[in-house]
């Protein structure tokens, strides 16, 4: 569902810094129409800093913000035509439900008839409607963030912006609201950025991901792209639970070498030719396990040192070189702690990284 | 299911404590001695404003009144003589009255915008003027007293109420935004971006989001300035004359006269008037400590 090409939300050489903190620099981002892009990363990595910066809650020290088109750099928050969703919900609690949704659209002097139907329309979206009378602190934690959504529904505005806003439901009630936001996007096709730092939520609501670290933008692609393909070191290690399987060592002459390790790199889709020090990844469940070893273009010997069965699958952890070297294996089979696995790996299912500027070669 | 029924034995249920333990006798006796030495003097102070002065004239301080007066308290509040006023305690009172009322609404008026700034609106110099603000809270009045005085003959204010009320409401300012910015910095800072998103304007979102939820901070200043205003002396005696004198100075002037005798009930009977508005103010306001008047607008 991912828009129709035309520019969104468009950000140019933004700098931001707080004193002497530089925390976004010379960032450059540009959000298709109708687009879900998420905003991910560690915290302190400047991505609700950058939602900030859209929304003109925060002065931009340098660059520029344009929605639709419009350059909004200098303007109020209420005029960018943009509606925002907080962690904390952040509803006034002296306010109904109803007081809530409507308090922007009163401050907008919409006509009273007119606020009485976008509120009933948008109570409606969220299944809401027997609760606008209530106070806030009559509501759950699900509810209140129904409400949240709702109170920048009714503005009718251009950009849904989200600040982390699942991360304080519990386990159950997160996986139902991602559901919704998801239904909820299809059914708007509003532009939405939404900052998270729950990798989950980055890969099932995105249409793209932006990863983000030390105000840079690591990666910009879809959830399928960066987690088969990462551009570098850091997005490798920061997505995956458990994380890529990182061996350091060396290319010389087709293969890559890590102690006992030597990979034929024959069928390794190249981006750019390299030889020297150089980081091999792969992914725990890219690592065949007893017969479909046979075959791949490394085999080697290794000994289950913990074993985790979490259903589904079952992980395994064991070590390469002295590294830690996580499997994922089907929760069927019968691995138990300290039996002797053959294991093998395919180069194309691989990752390498320079080891000196950290990029995919 | 055998241990449902088995008859417990050694340790089970709540843990017994006996009530005269040596903990307890020695926790609660000295929380009684401090409490009774706190109260004595009040107490004195009551059955002494109850007593005749021929029954004063015995000397039993600690002695519960034999014949129950309350003429002292009448020649507090109404005949007692201060100069050539002879109308007791009364206008003391409503001069006090006429400065405490427009001093803790004016201070607390301005004083809750300025922690409201500079809480919430980082405008530029916003450190600078709360380092000023709280220096000022640490200098001494006693620095300030003359140079006020001054100040006020300039703009022809010295020696009437409001040239009083001006200096109260200066003089309650610094500690009154500390206490206002820090409230509001501790309200979170999401519902004011909200507000923002939703286009309310700097009053738009003192009034309609703010102050809605600030109930006990302003209980909080009306408690810390309605009492230190009316208790205040200093100001009073110097700022303004005897007509306007607040309730303190003329207390004062009452008990310290030094014609006639020295009446001991009419003098605690005075005193007793003078503390009851801070007495009655906190234990009204008391109720109004709403806690959690904030809950539900952020996670719970």
């Amino acid at each position: 569902m991912s828009g129709n090409g035309a520019t969104s939300v468009e950000i140019r050489n933004l700098d931001l810094s707080f004193g002497a903190i530089d925390v976004l620099k010379g960032l450059n981002l540009s959000v298709r129409e109708g687009e879900f892009l998420v905003l991910l990363g560690s915290s302190g990595c400047g991505k609700s800093t950058l939602l900030n910066c859209i929304a003109g809650l925060l002065d931009v020290t340098g660059g520029q913000v344009f929605i639709k088109g419009r350059n909004v750099t200098w303007a109020e928050p209420s005029e960018r035509g943009i509606g925002m969703v907080f962690q904390s919900y952040a509803l006034y609690p002296q306010m109904s439900v109803e007081g809530n949704m409507s308090f922007g659209l009163r401050n907008a002097r919409v006509p009273k008839s007119e606020i009485r139907e976008r509120v009933a329309r948008a109570a409606d979206i969220l299944q809401i409607e027997p609760l606008l009378k209530r106070k806030p602190s009559a509501l759950s934690g699900g509810q209140r963030q129904r409400v949240a959504i709702g109170r920048a529904l009714v503005r009718d505005v251009d950009v849904f912006l989200f600040d982390e806003p699942l991360s304080n439901l519990d386990a159950k009630l997160r996986a139902d609201l991602r559901v919704e936001l998801k239904q909820l996007h299809d059914r708007l096709d509003n532009t939405m950025i939404y900052v998270t730092h729950d990798q989950v939520e980055a890969m099932t609501l995105a249409d793209r991901i932006a990863i983000m670290k030390d105000g840079i933008i690591q990666q910009l692609a879809s959830p399928g792209e960066i987690y088969s393909r990462p551009a570098n070191l850091y997005v490798a290690d920061f997505i995956g639970s458990p994380a890529m399987n990182l061996q350091q060592g060396r290319v010389e002459n087709g293969r890559f070498l890590a102690g006992e390790f030597s990979v034929s790199l024959d069928s390794y889709p190249f981006e750019r030719k390299a030889t020297g020090d150089a980081w091999f990844g792969i992914r725990p469940e890219h690592v065949l396990v007893g017969d479909e070893a046979a075959g791949a273009d490394v085999e080697f010997a290794i000994k289950a040192e913990v074993v985790e069965p979490l259903g589904s699958d079952t992980l395994v952890l064991t070590s390469v070189n002295g590294k830690r070297f996580w499997l994922r294996i089907s929760g069927q089979s019968r691995v138990a702690t300290g039996d002797s696995l053959r294991a093998g790996v395919n180069a194309a299912d691989a990752s390498l990284f320079d080891a000196g500027d950290e990029e995919r070669l | 299911m055998t241990e449902a029924t088995a008859v417990f034995e050694g340790a089970h249920g709540p843990k017994p404590r006996r009530t005269f333990s040596r903990r307890n006798i020695f926790l609660y006796g000295t929380l009684i001695m401090v409490a009774l030495y706190y109260m004595l003097p009040l107490y004195v102070m009551i059955v002494t404003s109850l007593k005749g002065m021929p029954e004063i004239r015995l000397g039993n301080i600690f002695a519960p009144p034999v014949e129950i007066t309350f003429q002292p308290w009448v020649k507090a509040w109404a005949e007692a003589c201060t100069g050539l006023n002879c109308d007791g305690l009364s206008r003391g009172f409503w001069n006090s009255v006429r400065i405490t009322v427009p001093s803790v609404i004016v201070s607390i008026a301005i004083a809750s915008v300025n922690g409201y700034a500079l809480a919430n609106w980082r405008f530029k110099g916003a450190n600078v003027f709360f380092t000023i603000l709280i220096f000022g809270a640490f200098i001494p009045y006693q620095v300030m007293l003359y140079p006020i005085v001054i100040l006020l003959r300039e703009i022809g204010l010295y020696g009437s109420l409001w040239g009083l009320v001006i200096v109260h409401s200066i003089f309650g300012m610094p500690i009154l935004t500390l206490l206002f910015r820090n409230y509001f910095t501790s309200l979170p800072e999401e519902l004011f971006k909200a507000a923002r998103v939703d286009g309310a304007g700097f009053w738009g979102i003192y009034f309609q989001i703010m102050l809605p939820m600030s109930l006990p901070i302003f209980v909080v200043a009306m408690i810390l300035q309605v009492t230190g205003i009316w208790n205040d002396f200093l100001f009073g005696v110097v700022y303004t004359k005897p007509d306007i004198y607040p309730m303190t100075v003329q207390l004062n002037n009452i008990v310290n006269s030094v014609q006639g005798v020295k009446e001991y009930n009419v003098n605690m009977a005075a005193t007793i008037l003078t503390g009851l508005v801070p007495l009655v103010i906190y234990f009204v306001s008391g109720r109004l400590f709403v806690r959690g008047i904030a809950a539900g607008a952020v996670k719970g």
